[in-house]
């Protein structure tokens, strides 16, 4: 079993700046990611919220370099320890995916390769990233269904993945990312597919691997209650870029992103009262054909005519607390005028 | 006059599964589940996959034919005889947004499927006249009527697939997972919608849903399914505020709730193990391997759906 | 302390340069400029253009029009018939025998230098009964696209109804069914063609002998017929129940019986129509097949009989001379690889264009 990752010389352990992914599609440039930047602490959890075509999953595969074509990294720089992995070469990357950053999908249906035992599985990431023996491996393989509370791992290490439930694939899954003591997880919408209990003892899970193994996740999400009390800090995503970004507290009680305020008065779970929900009007961008402005702007009820033609740009607005809305900017400068 | 539109007896759908060359085991996606729905009231329909909340769905809807069990519709018995009628009474909202569809139909086309089914207008131009009125109802122009499914959003399609249930009038319609496979910020709007129409039209819904929060804000009343049986229903304060059986505890306090103080301060009963598979439900009580409170007597006999008090109706021995 | 920080948001807000006037409200007509939805296209309208713009696909339907066109207007343009030996002042012309394209034999060449008539030139030359191949040819290829596609046709019609009944009930008729469909595929057809084509031979002749149509195809291309239409349908069988019961997956069919709709309309309005553009491609890839397995049949002697001309058989006489005359061989045998060919690339095209497995 590792032990805690000793105190990095790093800051940040990963840096993502600037970063544009587009699909070319036969219809046109679909703008997925339009200038998304964040740093991510060691050992702390990051949330990314949005809704989809918000932008989040292809952020993720951005940064492990595994989307499919069309599309394609055109801009920005993903900082892993210092180093660019979009300038990586082709071993560089593949000794990056599964040892340094490994990715859990949301499907663990489809994630796990029905033809081989889920052993055979753990001990493929093993080997691929360690030099230990095949023997060696498989003893590591059931350390780690240990680990991610799978019982009886000796006899589950020669079970095919149809044989599991949801809850338990999604538990190898979680086993098969962590067998080379990542220094980043990635989770993508890991509980989306789970039924609530099982949905509840996997994000336990993960927050009890997180203690134990000080790595850092990035868990993306549309659902903000997966969020509420699991992430050091929360990203809020639309229409590929950033809307805002802060802790927990800010984001929930103190939104200052038409959309984040948007987003949690459509809420049902907040209120038992009946009045009606506050629904965010319009329909999600297309992003085939992106706006100028603040892609927000036409669904927005406070949008100004300056939402429509300029890009707001990320404002400090607390500690550590920011957010891209015109809105905020004219605040501030009625409070300063008023002053 | 009866207030009570739909009375469900007794309802069970087995299926049968083949598991060898000629040896099936019956899948019991339903077994004995009793409920009613009265006028302009909505029961909420809450549970895990493979509770069999959609199963109770399509079988009230005679879209599986029931292996037992009866069925009234506004006092009617339902039956293979008056079921082609009553499909103008009962209607279905669906899932999947994107299959629930016909991409090669038109919108008005889809829309206009029940009227020209019943054959409920002769004239053409009343039968078109008559969808422009339903999707304007549903918030979607008339000129939309032309194009196809595939060039509208998620959320537009459900309101074509609500439109679509709307279209012959019905008194009651299923939701099965309407709002399911919609972002966020368009679930609310077709939650709204749906609350609208029903104040309007006077309609009972059967609303089915995983999401326990959603449930809650559209229902009445709710019900609890765990593999195939209802283990607890009442009004939707009661089940929240004093719920009884184990499993309801449970769900209620495994749901996410977006607020970190809550989220924070709340105790989370997590519950051991997986979900069993419906092919082999447990004898007795279904839900004892996973109870804390389970005894030998909830291995032996399985509980009864009992009246607690005010309506609140639970099945467990312990609690 | 942040380092190495983005420094992008370090911005006080009030040094941003702003233009109060823009800082009104907008309308929401301003708003919904930004939300036009795209042009209304219908599933077919988007598929031709994507075929349209498959290069090799739009040759080949070139290239299949243009010999189609061909075999139309070629009898009324060349004077000669497949079967007419040539004949010069209505006597027999022996020295016609095999003659290279546009050469003239000398009993003709004595004919057009007496009468000063320009004689329609043997654009491929004649074979050795002295009949113009290059009408031959034509005919050949009539014969080989008609076979193609009424084969191609029945085997539609057959699989078509087999499977959509197949694939709709499904449950004990769809498997003793498909049982059925196993046991036909595995039969070896051409032993079942010879089988058929001498028992046939034997019944068959009476039946066509007052149909003069029937009769110029011969028995041998009517059992081909039969054959195909007994033996071929099975695969199309198969695509169809595989396409329908995909289909019956989806909800919008479950949808179609909440409503009340009974079985024929939801296999007119619902079933079918999905299914459609996959026939289609089937189909298109199932006539070259068909014309192929035609002209190989002719070329081992089985198909059309003499004097009607197959590619097949053409190529099949054209072997033994293949030394002397190569153009004899090469004329049908390079018919036969064109047409296959297009409807290879046209039907390769129209799937990738069309078929809603291969979409995003």
């Amino acid at each position: 079993m590792s032990k805690q990752k000793e105190a990095m010389p790093y800051e940040y352990i990963l840096q993502v700046k600037d970063l544009h992914t587009s699909f070319f599609t036969d219809a046109g440039e679909v703008k997925a990611v339009n200038g998304v930047h964040f740093d991510l602490p060691p050992g702390k959890v990051l949330g990314i919220v949005g809704e989809s075509g918000s932008g989040k999953s292809v952020t993720a595969y951005s940064i492990l370099r595994i989307l499919t074509e069309p599309g394609r990294v055109v801009g920005g720089e993903v900082l892993f320890k210092g180093e660019d992995v979009l300038k990586y070469t082709k071993k560089q990357i593949r000794d990056f995916r599964g040892a340094k950053v490994s990715i859990i999908f949301q499907d663990p249906m489809t994630s796990l390769n029905p033809v081989y035992t889920i052993g055979n599985q753990i001990d493929e990431a093993i080997l691929l990233h360690t030099k230990r023996t095949r023997r060696e491996a498989r003893d590591r393989s059931i350390e780690l269904l240990h680990l991610v509370g799978v019982n009886e791992p000796e006899r589950r290490v020669k079970q095919y993945p149809h044989e599991l439930s949801g809850g338990m694939r999604q538990r190898v899954m979680i086993a098969i990312a962590l067998a080379c003591e990542p220094d980043i997880l990635i989770a993508d919408e890991p509980t989306t597919a789970l039924d609530v209990t099982i949905q509840a003892q996997i994000l336990e899970l993960m927050q009890e691997l997180q203690k134990k193994l000080g790595m850092a996740i990035i868990i993306i999400t549309h659902d903000l209650g997966v969020i509420a009390d699991m992430c050091d800090e929360i990203i809020i995503m639309y229409g590929g870029r950033v809307c805002e970004r802060g802790n927990a507290d800010d984001i929930f009680y103190n939104p200052k992103h038409e959309y984040t305020r948007g987003l949690l008065r459509s809420l049902p779970s907040l209120k038992r009262s009946k009045d009606r929900l506050i629904p965010i009007a319009g329909s999600p961008i297309d992003l085939l054909n992106l706006p100028v402005g603040c892609p927000f702007a036409a669904r927005c009820d406070k949008a100004m005519r300056i939402c429509l033609e300029q890009m707001p740009e990320e404002l400090e607005l607390g500690e550590n607390h920011y957010a891209a809305c015109w809105v905020n900017v004219r605040d501030i400068c009625k409070e300063a005028a008023d002053e | 006059m009866n207030d009570i539109l739909v009375d469900v007896r007794h309802l069970k759908q087995w299926f049968s599964i083949r598991t060898g060359l000629f040896a099936t085991t019956p899948l019991k996606a339903v077994d004995d589940v009793s409920f009613f729905i009265r006028r302009g009231e909505t029961l909420g329909l809450v549970g895990e996959s493979g509770c069999g909340k959609t199963t109770v769905a399509r079988s009230m809807l005679q879209l599986y034919k029931p292996t037992a069990g009866e069925m009234y519709f506004d006092g009617k018995p339902v039956n293979k005889n008056n079921i082609r009628e009553l499909r103008k009474e009962m209607q279905m909202v669906f899932q999947d947004p994107y299959s629930s569809l016909n991409p090669r139909m038109t919108v008005g086309d889809i829309v206009g499927e029940p009227l020209d089914v019943h054959k409920l207008f002769k004239c053409r131009k009343e039968r078109n006249a008559r969808i422009a009125e339903l999707m304007s109802l549903v918030g979607l122009s008339s000129e939309h009527a032309r194009r196809y499914a595939h060039e509208f959003s998620g959320g537009q399609r459900q309101r074509i697939g609500i439109a679509r249930a709307l279209a012959v009038n019905p008194q009651f319609i299923a939701c099965d997972e309407s709002v399911s496979a919609l972002d966020v910020s368009i679930q609310a709007q077709i939650i709204n919608m749906f609350k609208d129409i029903q104040t309007k039209l006077g309609l009972s819904y059967l609303f089915i849903a995983h999401d326990i929060m959603v449930v809650n804000y559209m229902s009445d009343r709710v019900a609890v399914m765990y593999l195939g049986k209802i283990i607890e229903m009442a009004a939707t304060d009661d089940i929240n505020d004093r719920p009884i059986h184990p499993y309801t505890v449970s769900l209620l306090s495994a749901v996410p709730v977006p607020d970190p103080k809550i989220s924070r301060e709340r105790h989370r009963i997590i519950l051991e193990g997986d979900v069993p598979s419906p092919l082999r439900i447990p004898s007795g009580c279904a839900f004892r391997t996973r109870c804390p409170y389970a005894t030998a007597q909830c291995a032996e006999e399985t509980p009864p759906l009992i009246d607690r008090g005010g309506g609140h109706f639970a099945a467990c021995w312990n609690k | 302390m942040r380092e190495n920080h983005n420094k992008e948001f370090k911005k006080n807000p009030l040094s941003i340069q702003i233009d109060l006037s823009k800082f009104t409200l907008a309308t929401d007509q301003e708003k919904a400029q930004q939300d036009i939805m795209r042009e209304s296209t219908t599933f077919w309208r988007d598929g031709m253009r994507k075929l349209s713009k498959n290069r090799l696909a739009m040759a080949s339907l070139i290239v299949l029009i243009f010999i189609v066109i061909l075999i139309i207007i070629a009898p009324s343009i060349v004077p000669y018939g497949y079967e007419q030996m040539v004949t010069v002042n209505g006597v027999r012309d022996k020295s016609a025998q095999n003659l290279a394209p546009f050469t003239y034999s000398e009993l003709e060449q004595e004919y057009m230098d007496d009468n000063g008539e320009k004689l329609f030139p043997h654009i491929l030359g004649t074979d050795h009964l002295t009949r113009d191949y290059f009408i031959r040819v034509i005919y050949g290829t009539r014969v080989s696209l008609i076979v193609g596609i009424f084969a191609s046709f029945i085997v539609l019609l057959i699989g078509l109804i087999y499977g959509s009944i197949s694939g709709y009930l499904g449950g004990k008729a769809d498997l003793i069914m498909m049982r059925f469909v196993d046991i036909i595929y595995s039969l070896p057809d051409l032993l079942m063609i010879i089988l058929f084509q001498v028992v046939l031979d034997q019944t068959l002749a009476p039946v066509i002998s007052g149909i003069p149509i029937l009769e110029k195809l011969g028995t041998n291309m009517i059992s081909i017929f039969i054959v195909f239409g007994l033996l071929y349908w099975v695969s199309m069988a198969r695509l169809v129940r595989g396409q329908i019961l995909s289909i019956k997956e989806n909800e919008y069919i479950l949808a179609a019986r909440s409503v009340g709709a009974d079985t024929s309309r939801i296999i007119r309005k619902h079933i079918l129509p999905n299914c459609i553009s996959v026939i289609i491609i089937a189909t298109a890839l199932q006539i070259p097949a068909a014309i192929f397995t035609e002209s190989f049949l002719s070329f081992i002697g089985l198909g059309v009989q003499a004097p009607m001309p197959s590619l097949g058989s053409l190529a099949n006489t054209a072997r033994e001379g293949m030394q002397s005359y190569p153009f004899k061989l090469l004329a049908p045998a390079s018919m036969i690889c064109l047409i296959v060919l297009a409807f290879n690339l046209l039907g390769d095209g129209l799937r990738d264009a069309f078929d809603p497995r291969l979409r995003r």
